[in-house]
């Protein structure tokens, strides 16, 4: 286990301070963590999270965390449980758990640890049972892929262990149990600040098999991070859907009381087992409160906020559907506004198209950007730059000259808007009208992310410029419209 | 029991000495007695700046709340497989939360919508100064935890607690009470209201104010010795002057157990007057109820669980019982059911207006939310006829030794009720079961909550450690603030204030302010102190809301007075039209009273005047005629003239005139 993350954070991203094994998530050993930064020559212990001077002293007596100890310098004397310590902190303290329950540091310096005994064996961890399968209930997959939604706290020593097979979450949430019939496949188990378009393909790969294997919606498990990128990357890969996925994260990990996962995960299974579109759908709380879960478009699902309950907003778009008191209330204007919805059960075969050229990338206009920022990106060999211009698609004259190089070396140039809420326009100015000249291609009211993830898929489909630039700007997934809703306010998007 | 007399001895906050404990009373009665053991834990909010995890200033707001947001929590399953027993209980509720937010006095951190900012420093600095003032060894490292609190107190579902420092004493009254640990923690959101239907109303100004909690071991021996070390802990925390005042500003909990009986802890003890009495009658509540033990263990009573609940709504649908009549036609069942061998012990008091019956009644009302029950200990009444108990006594079965208990509510109320009162009961045969009490009124206590294990912690990994120094700590001890007994003892040399008065003004929130006004003004210390600690108390007695004066006000008046610009006797009402006039100064007063708007050669006319005018009777009375002159100027001139000053005007008139 190499690290893990402050359960107050949103569980999908990065590693934080309070790692090692106190409350933090810690990773299931799935595939290769990339390693976190460490102080050089200080190598230290992953599960303990000790590390230099204090590494050797727990070593030398031949503790190990959970081993009940008594401390002594001389001016105090310390009965408890060594418990681990976040790797990012320094190597002079030991912790120790005194029996009222609090951990306190303890210097180093002049102690002495002695091991004591324990004299309570510890208790044989209760199985987990599965409810006996009721078939009258729709089947729904659960793909996990990281965010710790549910997930168990052991009180002694702090650590919080993800509880991701079928028994863990009807453990943790045995409301679900009445909702359908659960079966879970834990994917990969990752921040989502590391996912990429590989990770992608594979998630779209799972759903396409479950829902190939009968199940009658999927809910896909993230962290929210990044969870607009991998919707949108959903929504493009996965073709002709005839059931409902919906991606669901928690802002407060599931260690906590107050946490939202509990209930966003009973909403997602709802949705999935229930809603009657087949859509790639972001599944959150809608308000700070408790009560009111949003489903927003997978390519319309943007993160508004760092740490808010409600921090994923739909923009340019209504949401989908609301779930209150376990009934979903469609809200998406059907027909009235471009995309609609996709009704469950829609004809067609359900097609798997997973690839995703990763040679993309999204840069932001500024004031003053320096023009030979886009040197290397040409000289790589790079295949897109998602431009995201100001205001209605502009970037400063002084960059055009890169534009017009990276098109006539044959990248495909797209523009977004970093206004995010409205769309592109390039036409009211000379700006605009020059970069159009140049080939850039007009991203229209789609998020700057969304466009990303949308070239890179579509330059994974084709190599063909014309085909490139058709793919492009044709609505494939609700990522695009023709008309832009008044809805009273810009700002918050709803 | 304990008598009136022993409750108002413990009512004086400002009493130095606790009376000693009178002699140990028989079983069953209160008082300390043989075996008694308390311990207190003190929580004192103290007055930072912001708040420990946020940048919210640590004020309450009485405004209207700006905007309110509805949760639930659920309590987290721990690996081990143990879920908390406290935690599971208040689970069972299915409770929603309503929090009530103000734009200036709760932020994103208190609706746990954004991770704690860094522990508040100066809140560490506060703990460190108080730890060393009461002879503790601070933790070299400070780790912040969660406490598991899912009566929705906390947003968050836990309440952010660190131990600052262990193992210390303080001197109380020449003994040593010995300090266990010293926590800083951050305070709960305030309770509004709680509907029936399980919805709860706090409101989140107060939530993460930085509180102290201090804990001593159990070496108290009666509510007495109890309310003295509150006392003295009390005192410490002033002190720092770093801490809150005012109503729940400080609050105690205890800890409470007699010989054979258990830990109890009780909370919600809101003044220092009511330790003595909540101690003493909870000694004598495990007293008495270790006799019904015994009682039952003599009479063999079989342990009720397991017991079986009967549906008795037949045999009293004509019941005229208006409660139980209420609960029939909504709907609901009347539900029933024995405990053998327990007749009579039902109806034996535990505490002055509390019996056994109580406790079971407590735990129904906790858990299921029934209004109560009845049982037969106490039948007929409540308008149920004694045909209609010696029906229900027929249909449970019921012989002379036992006894009935009864509930009306919805049926599943009524079950979850009566499991209440089977575990209850149960629990009476085993001894006393650890529970956390809430204090009532009048010292005694009714049942909150089984005992939260110890386990309920883990770590606050979004929130650093912070290391403490030695050498932080020893800056600590270098500057330590004055004790309020060497202050009061200052007082007394410096400024020649009586031992009582200066141990007032050390005590009060006034302290600086005297020093201030007399070091820098050179006023007449006594007569500030008196200000402070007799008019001001007055006129709150009054309704004036004296903590809300502008001291530069406050300032100005009191030297004015001392010069005798200003009279003395018009202070207090002064002070009373300042408050009703805000925003207006001591000037505006002066002038609207007309105090001190006489010139002194006025008055030395005015005086002379009077004199002339009563030349016969100074002539024919001499001396005797000053006092009923002087009682017709001071109907005109009170509180506008300093009588002082007027007696000696008047007494030099008269003394020319007679020579």
């Amino acid at each position: 286990m190499g690290s893990s993350q402050g359960p107050g954070a949103d569980p999908g991203a990065g590693t934080r301070a309070g790692a090692g094994a106190g409350a933090g998530q810690p990773i299931p050993p799935s595939p290769p963590q990339p390693q976190q930064p460490r102080r050089p020559g200080t190598g230290s212990d992953s599960e303990s999270g000790y590390r230099g001077k204090v590494l050797e002293l727990i070593r030398s007596k031949g503790l190990k965390v959970g081993d009940r100890v008594l401390v002594k310098d001389g001016r105090i004397e310390l009965s408890g449980v060594l418990m681990p310590r976040s790797e990012l902190e320094d190597d002079e303290h030991i912790v120790v758990k005194l029996p009222d329950g609090y951990n306190v540091g303890v210097s180093i310096g002049s102690i002495e640890i002695l091991r004591v005994p324990d004299q309570e064996p510890p208790r044989p961890q209760p199985e987990a049972s599965l409810p006996p399968p009721n078939p009258a209930l729709p089947q729904v997959a659960i793909i996990s892929t990281g965010g710790t939604i549910a997930s168990r706290v052991d009180y002694r020593t702090g650590a919080v262990s993800p509880a991701l097979s079928a028994a863990d979450l009807y453990q943790a949430v045995p409301e679900l149990g009445e909702v359908a019939s659960i079966r879970t496949e834990i994917l990969f188990s990752i921040l989502s600040e590391n996912m990429s378009p590989k990770h992608w393909s594979s998630i779209a790969e799972s759903v396409y098999k479950q829902i190939k294997a009968g199940a009658q919606g999927v809910v896909v498990t993230h962290g929210t991070d990044t969870m607009g990128y991998t919707a949108a990357a959903l929504s493009f890969a996965l073709r002709n859907l005839p059931v409902p996925v919906i991606l669901v994260g928690s802002q407060r990990s599931s260690d906590r009381p107050s946490s939202d996962a509990a209930l966003n995960l009973k909403g997602a299974v709802t949705a999935a087992a229930y809603a009657p579109f087949a859509e790639v759908g972001v599944l959150m709380h809608a308000s700070p409160s408790d009560d009111l879960l949003v489903i927003h478009r997978g390519t319309r699902a943007r993160k508004m906020h760092t740490s808010r309950r409600d921090a994923f907003r739909s923009v340019n778009s209504r949401p989908l559907a609301y779930v209150k008191d376990g009934r979903i209330e469609v809200a998406a204007a059907a027909g009235v506004d471009g995309p609609g919805c996709r009704p469950r059960g829609s004809p067609g075969e359900l097609e798997l198209k997973p690839h995703f050229d990763e040679d993309v990338v999204l840069i932001k206009s500024f004031p003053g950007m320096p023009p030979d920022i886009f040197d290397p990106i040409i000289h790589r060999g790079f295949r897109g730059i998602v431009l995201e211009g100001t205001g209605l698609g502009h970037v400063p004259d002084k960059v055009f000259h890169q534009v017009r190089r990276a098109v006539d070396s044959g990248l495909t140039v797209v523009m977004a808007s970093q206004c995010i809420n409205g769309r592109v326009n390039m036409n009211v100015y000379s700006t605009g009208r020059e970069l159009l000249g140049m080939g850039v291609i007009p991203a229209g009211d789609m998020l700057p992310e969304t466009a990303l993830v949308k070239l890179m898929w579509v330059l994974g489909q084709t190599e063909d410029h014309d085909k490139i630039r058709e793919l492009f700007t044709a609505n494939l997934a609700g990522e695009l419209s023709e008309r832009s809703e008044y809805d009273g306010g810009v700002a918050d998007g709803e | 029991m304990a008598s009136d007399e022993d409750r108002h001895m413990g009512s004086s906050a400002d009493r130095e000495v606790a009376a000693p404990p009178g002699p140990a009373a028989a079983s069953g009665q209160a008082g300390s007695g043989g075996g008694v053991k308390v311990g207190i834990e003190i929580h004192q909010q103290l007055d930072t700046r912001h708040k420990l995890f946020c940048g919210c200033p640590t004020a309450l707001s009485d405004r209207d709340p700006d905007y309110s947001v509805v949760r639930r929590l659920r309590p987290t399953h721990s690996e081990m497989g143990q879920v908390d027993r406290a935690a599971l209980f208040e689970s069972t509720r299915g409770k929603r939360f309503v929090y009530q937010g103000h734009y200036g006095s709760a932020c994103l951190v208190e609706l746990d919508e954004e991770p704690p900012h860094g522990l508040n420093g100066e809140a560490v600095s506060v703990a460190l100064t108080v730890a060393a003032m009461m002879n503790m060894k601070p933790v070299d490292e400070i780790h912040v935890m969660r406490k598991i609190v899912i009566d929705g107190s906390n947003t968050t579902g836990f309440q952010r607690t660190a131990k600052v420092a262990l193992d210390g004493w303080i001197d109380v009254g020449g003994k040593k009470v010995t300090i266990q640990s010293l926590c800083l923690e951050e305070d709960a959101a305030r309770k509004v209201s709680e509907e029936p239907g399980g919805t709860v109303v706090y409101r989140l100004d107060r939530l993460g104010i930085p509180l102290v909690e201090v804990t001593t071991g159990p070496d108290m021996h009666s509510g007495a010795e109890a309310e003295e070390a509150a006392l003295a802990i009390g005192r410490i925390l002033k002190a720092t002057g770093k801490v809150k005042r005012g109503i729940g500003a400080i609050r105690q909990d205890l800890n409470v157990s007699v010989e054979g009986g258990t830990r109890i802890e009780i909370k919600g003890v809101q003044e220092l007057g009511m330790i003595s009495s909540a101690v003493d009658y909870e000694a004598m509540r495990q007293r008495r109820l270790l006799e019904i033990r015994a009682e039952l263990l003599r009479r063999g009573a079989p342990d009720p669980s397991g017991s079986q609940f009967e549906d008795l709504t037949g045999i009293l649908k004509g019941t005229g019982s208006k409660v139980l009549r209420r609960a029939i036609d909504s709907g609901g069942r009347v539900m029933g059911l024995l405990l053998r061998g327990y007749g009579g012990l039902l109806k034996e008091e535990v505490q002055p207006g509390r019996r056994f019956g109580t406790e079971l009644s407590d735990r129904a009302k906790a858990r299921a939310g029934v209004g109560g029950i009845f049982h037969t200990d106490e039948l007929p009444a409540y308008g149920i006829t004694a045909d209609e108990v010696s029906s229900v006594r027929q249909a449970l079965g019921a012989s002379e030794s036992d006894c009935a208990v009864l509930v009306a509510a919805p049926e599943p109320a009524c079950r979850a009720a009566l499991e209440a009162v089977v575990e209850r009961a149960s629990e009476a045969l085993r001894g006393i079961p650890p529970e956390v009490r809430a204090a009532n009124q009048d010292g005694t206590t009714r049942f909150m909550r089984p005992m939260p294990g110890s386990a309920r912690m883990y770590p606050e990994t979004d929130v650093p450690s912070i290391v403490v120094s030695p050498s932080r700590f020893e800056e600590v001890k270098r500057s330590l603030p004055e004790t309020l007994e060497s202050k009061a003892d200052r007082y007394r040399k410096e400024y020649g204030l009586s031992r009582d008065l200066a141990l007032l003004v050390v005590d009060s929130p006034y302290a600086a302010e005297f020093e201030s006004i007399v070091r820098e003004g050179g006023a007449d210390p006594s007569f500030v102190a008196a200000t402070f600690e007799y008019t001001f108390k007055m006129l709150r007695r009054e309704g004036v809301d004296v903590d809300s004066f502008d001291p530069g006000d406050i300032k100005q008046v009191l030297l004015g007075a001392s010069s005798g610009k200003i009279p003395k006797e018009a202070v207090p009402e002064i002070f009373r039209w300042l408050s009703a006039n805000r925003g207006k100064g001591v000037e505006d007063a002066l002038k609207a009273l007309s105090v001190g708007s006489v010139s002194p050669e006025e008055v030395r006319s005015a005086v002379a005047a009077v004199v002339e005018r009563n030349l016969d009777l100074v002539r024919r009375e001499g001396e005797r005629a000053k006092s009923r002159l002087m009682g017709d100027l001071m109907k005109e001139y009170r509180g506008k003239v300093d009588g002082k000053l007027l007696f000696s005007l008047l007494d030099e008139e008269i003394r020319k005139r007679a020579e």
